[in-house]
């Protein structure tokens, strides 16, 4: 039975605790009295994943059993969540290739020809052939690949698009032409964080700029609390308005897994375990791995980082009617990540670690490490903010001013040209973003490179807009100067001087608060 | 009567020198490098319709540098003699009067020696009033020279006195102080500059480099004619409060102008094997108003097809396969003429004087550095290092002894 997440209370006895920050982490000495989060253990996983597939698409939730969906010549869609999910990469094999191996069986068995796979990576980058082999299986690559029968969403190829609709509230449904014209589209989602799935899969997942824009804005994200927290998110408000329009129209069978929170396997396996509860092994490891990164070469201190898989643990599989499937997904989901937090802090502490959704293989740049911290993990919360309205944000990030140019070719314009601009969401939105979503070079490299779409930097500020709202004074601690000044934060060497820097901001003895993720929690904050 | 001048003379050892350690230790040819004295020299004899001056200030041109560090074209080594006395970018005093111009007059001077001072027959150019582009700068009394500072015989603003032809002198107003009128010869050069730019109406211009070329050339662009956005690539600080004073739009920094002229025309930015990027798609006129090989090819990659590339700056060796594949009109635009083809029909030399009472030329000549002959060293470092040390502009000032 895995031990659920709780509070912990600093005081003399706590010894030094793990912080992240980028590829690398430090121990931390907190003051007395800090509260620290720690996220449960892991679930035990399902004992037999490939018999719980089979279970999920024979006995589905408010939907007919896959089997009987299936027919010959009919037009079958199956789409899948791109490389951002999970984070870190699952070790081969990845449960979408599971899933979708176990639907393409039945679709065999029923005779259906008519099959696609489509990546559904949104503005996010196209995939290579690896990263797309990696999640579909070798098998599946290369029965569909070559004949151009896997493929990753092109959000701008505009004759494979279909104007579906607009929603209630004027919100433009546009998604990808083949998924829209299918008798069957069958969705496989990875549920990491209660942020993903339901709606938000085909609705966003195959959808283009016209469409995205409708949430994916300052206005949305401000106004929603949190992302994590669906029913209270405007964000997913609207992006349930869209999915229940495109249920008119098509059939979505939607098939969403739950991991627990086996994130780090060895030599990292003390990432997430507790501090006072690391063995001998474990301390060994620690000093071991800090004396490597200490001297190693930023490439191979990247790679130690990139190149780790993860061990997840299948802890749920659901499949049939959107909303129904995503309601069973949600309550494992917090069930594997919900703590009880009670009450809001002056401060939050939060180390960013290595890899977000969209550095997957990449560089961390600052507007992804903004993203992560003030974006993801301050909206890691069910109920209030873990920091109180006007409270600080102290982060841990090098914010190393370097983006790969291959993924990120618009952040770099973004952050030499919009932010010394100006840092606040909605004026960016109104004076730039229409030229990046539209600039004709960066269309060409999402559609050709692999480069993210050229609104996409916009779209990471946006998501970090709640906390700059909420929140009076961002710190980040062991960052390059001149980068958080630009993106219009301040930065200190140490946790002292960050806490002394927001003493203007919340007092000389503030309340504060250490969220110790990853792995993955929600601070349910009462 | 002698006068003191700083004289250049030939040196093969001093010229080879210099062109090797020039661009790698720019600080050498101040030193043993550059092939340049101070000397006592007769003053000189005038002949009618020439004059004698006393030099006020006399500037230092990336052109002068370019000859002392050896770095200039050895084409130019037939249109000079040997040894000479630099310095084009003069405000004098008349020492004669010359024709209607009394002694005492306070002039600049157009340097370029054309047929009406060589005293010979007019070329069809000098008959036209395109006086830069004469072609007898090598012939009639006085020996080779392009320029007033690059011939043995006229001497130049690097020395106490010099003489100059009445169709040179162009009087300056008593209340221009002698630091803007010292730039109206330069000025002149931007507005030919600008005039050759041919710039459309709300045509993108891009000017690299932020020198006082770069700065007077953006000014000329922004008064002159109806160009749109102009980007102005500078290193420095200072440079870009000058920029935006002069009618900059935006100012950027050489390692961010490609990806910024790319997002703002919509170009597509690509990446040669073994190169720099460059853009399909661009400005619609670029500046190198550098004259290196790294601004005249940041010129030519950020120009659309079919777009003008202008030379302001005595161009480097560059590779020029933009020029031939996107058909380029890659032109010249060398001193400036009395009457300047694409403009009202007036001389640069009456718009620059017009100009240079603007702020942003006034905002040019406060940073300017004065220097006496003797302390010429320093001077030369100073000029090689103008846009490091916050300088737009040295010059000498030979009455000067400290």
């Amino acid at each position: 039975m895995s031990r659920p997440g709780f509070v912990l209370e600093v005081d003399d006895r706590t010894p030094p605790l793990l912080v992240h920050e980028g590829e690398g982490f430090r121990l931390e000495q907190f003051p007395l009295g800090t509260r620290v989060v720690y996220p449960p253990e892991s679930m035990p996983a399902v004992p037999d994943v490939d018999a719980t597939i089979r279970n999920a698409l024979l006995h589905p939730v408010d939907a007919d059993p896959l089997p009987s969906q299936l027919r010959p010549g009919m037009r079958l869609t199956i789409a899948f969540d791109d490389l951002s999910l999970p984070l870190p990469p699952m070790r081969a094999p990845d449960i979408r290739q599971r899933i979708i191996e176990a639907v393409l069986t039945l679709a065999a068995d029923a005779g259906v020809d008519d099959v696609q796979l489509i990546a559904a990576n949104a503005l996010h980058r196209r995939m290579t052939d690896a990263e797309l082999r990696h999640i579909v299986g070798e098998r599946v690559f290369r029965s569909f690949h070559p004949q151009g029968l896997l493929y990753n969403h092109d959000a701008e190829d505009h004759d494979n698009l279909l104007h579906v609709g607009l929603t209630d509230k004027g919100e433009d449904v546009e998604i990808n032409r083949r998924a829209a014209e299918s008798d069957l589209l069958v969705y496989v989602n990875i549920n990491l964080v209660a942020m993903d799935g339901g709606h938000k899969s085909v609705p966003i997942g195959l959808a283009s700029y016209k469409s995205l824009r409708h949430h994916h804005n300052a206005r949305t994200m401000v106004a929603s609390h949190s992302f994590m927290d669906h029913n209270r998110s405007h964000l997913h408000h609207s992006a349930w308005r869209m999915g229940r329009l495109l249920a008119e129209h098509l059939n979505v069978f939607q098939i969403e897994t739950t991991l627990n929170n086996d994130v780090f396997g060895a030599p990292y396996g003390f990432l997430q375990r507790r501090e006072w509860e690391w063995s001998l092994r474990d301390q060994a490891s620690v000093l071991a791995v800090r004396r490597g990164l200490a001297v190693a070469p930023a490439r191979l201190r990247h790679r130690m980082f990139h190149d780790l898989r993860s061990v997840y643990g299948v802890t749920g599989i659901n499949a049939g009617e959107v909303e129904a499937v995503h309601e069973r997904t949600i309550a494992t989901v917090h069930r594997q990540q919900l703590v009880e937090v009670d009450g809001q802090s002056d401060v939050l502490v939060m180390g960013i670690p290595f890899l977000g959704p969209y550095n997957v293989n990449s560089t961390m740049n600052p507007i992804l490490a903004t993203c992560m911290g003030l974006g993801y993990y301050f909206n890691s919360y069910r109920g209030r903010p873990v920091v109180r309205q006007g409270g600080a944000v102290i982060l841990y990030h090098p914010l190393a001013p370097q983006f790969n140019q291959l993924h990120h070719p618009s952040y770099v314009d973004f952050y030499e040209e919009i932010l010394p601009e100006s840092t606040d969401p909605v004026v960016i939105e109104e004076k730039y973003e229409r030229q990046f979503a539209t600039d004709p070079w960066y269309i060409h490299l999402y559609r050709t490179s692999h480069a993210y779409h050229g609104v996409h930097p916009f779209y990471m500020w946006y998501w970090a807009a709640h906390a700059m709202d909420h929140v009076r004074d961002v710190i980040w601690v062991g960052a390059d100067r001149r980068a958080a000044q630009r993106l219009g934060f301040r930065a200190a060497s140490t946790l002292s001087d960050a806490l002394e820097m927001a003493s203007a901001t919340v007092g000389p003895s503030p309340s504060i608060t250490y969220l110790h993720n990853p792995p993955h929690l929600i601070a349910d904050v009462r | 009567m002698t006068v003191l001048a700083l004289e250049m003379y030939r040196s093969l050892p001093r010229h080879v020198a210099g062109r090797v350690l020039g661009s790698r230790l720019p600080g050498s040819f101040s030193g043993f490098v550059a092939p340049l004295r101070l000397v006592t020299r007769d003053e000189p004899d005038v002949r009618p319709g020439w004059a004698r001056l006393r030099t006020r200030l006399s500037g230092i041109c990336g052109s002068d540098l370019g000859a002392l560090s050896g770095q200039t074209s050895l084409y130019f080594s037939a249109l000079v003699s040997m040894p000479f006395v630099p310095g084009h970018e003069v405000v004098a005093e008349l020492l004669d009067d010359c024709a209607d111009l009394s002694a005492g007059t306070r002039v600049v001077v157009d340097p370029v020696l054309t047929c009406t001072a060589r005293d010979v027959e007019p070329c069809p150019a000098c008959l036209a009033g395109r006086t830069n582009h004469c072609e007898r700068i090598t012939v009639g009394h006085l020996r080779p020279g392009l320029q007033t500072g690059y011939c043995a015989d006229t001497g130049g603003g690097w020395g106490q006195r010099f003489r100059a032809h009445r169709s040179q002198l162009h009087p300056v107003p008593d209340d221009l102080p002698d630091e803007q009128a010292v730039l109206i010869e330069p000025t002149a050069c931007a507005v030919h500059t600008a005039l050759r730019a041919q710039a459309a109406p709300n045509a993108r211009v891009l000017v690299s480099g932020a020198g006082s070329v770069g700065l007077l050339t953006t000014l000329a662009l922004r008064s002159l004619t109806t160009a749109g956005e102009i980007t102005v690539v500078a290193k420095y600080a200072h440079q870009r409060e000058l920029a935006l004073l002069c009618g900059a739009s935006e100012v950027v920094t050489p390692a961010e102008v490609l990806r910024r002229v790319r997002r703002a025309t919509g170009a597509f930015q690509v990446r040669p094997e073994f190169g720099a990027p460059y853009l399909l798609g661009g400005v619609d006129v670029a500046i190198d108003a550098v004259g290196s090989r790294a601004s005249l090819e940041t010129a030519l990659h950020a120009t659309r097809a079919g777009g003008r590339v202008v030379l302001a700056g005595m161009p480097a060796p560059a590779d020029l396969s933009a020029a031939w594949f996107r058909e380029l009109e890659v032109v010249g635009a060398y001193a400036s003429a009395q009457r300047e083809e694409h403009g009202d029909g007036r001389g640069a030399f009456e718009i620059a004087g017009e100009l240079a009472r603007t702020d942003a030329v006034r905002g040019l000549a406060h940073s300017m550095a004065r220097y006496p002959l003797y302390r010429w060293r320093e001077a030369l470092d100073h000029a090689t290092g103008a846009g490091a040390l916050g300088t737009v502009k040295v010059a000498f000032d030979p009455g000067s002894t400290r």
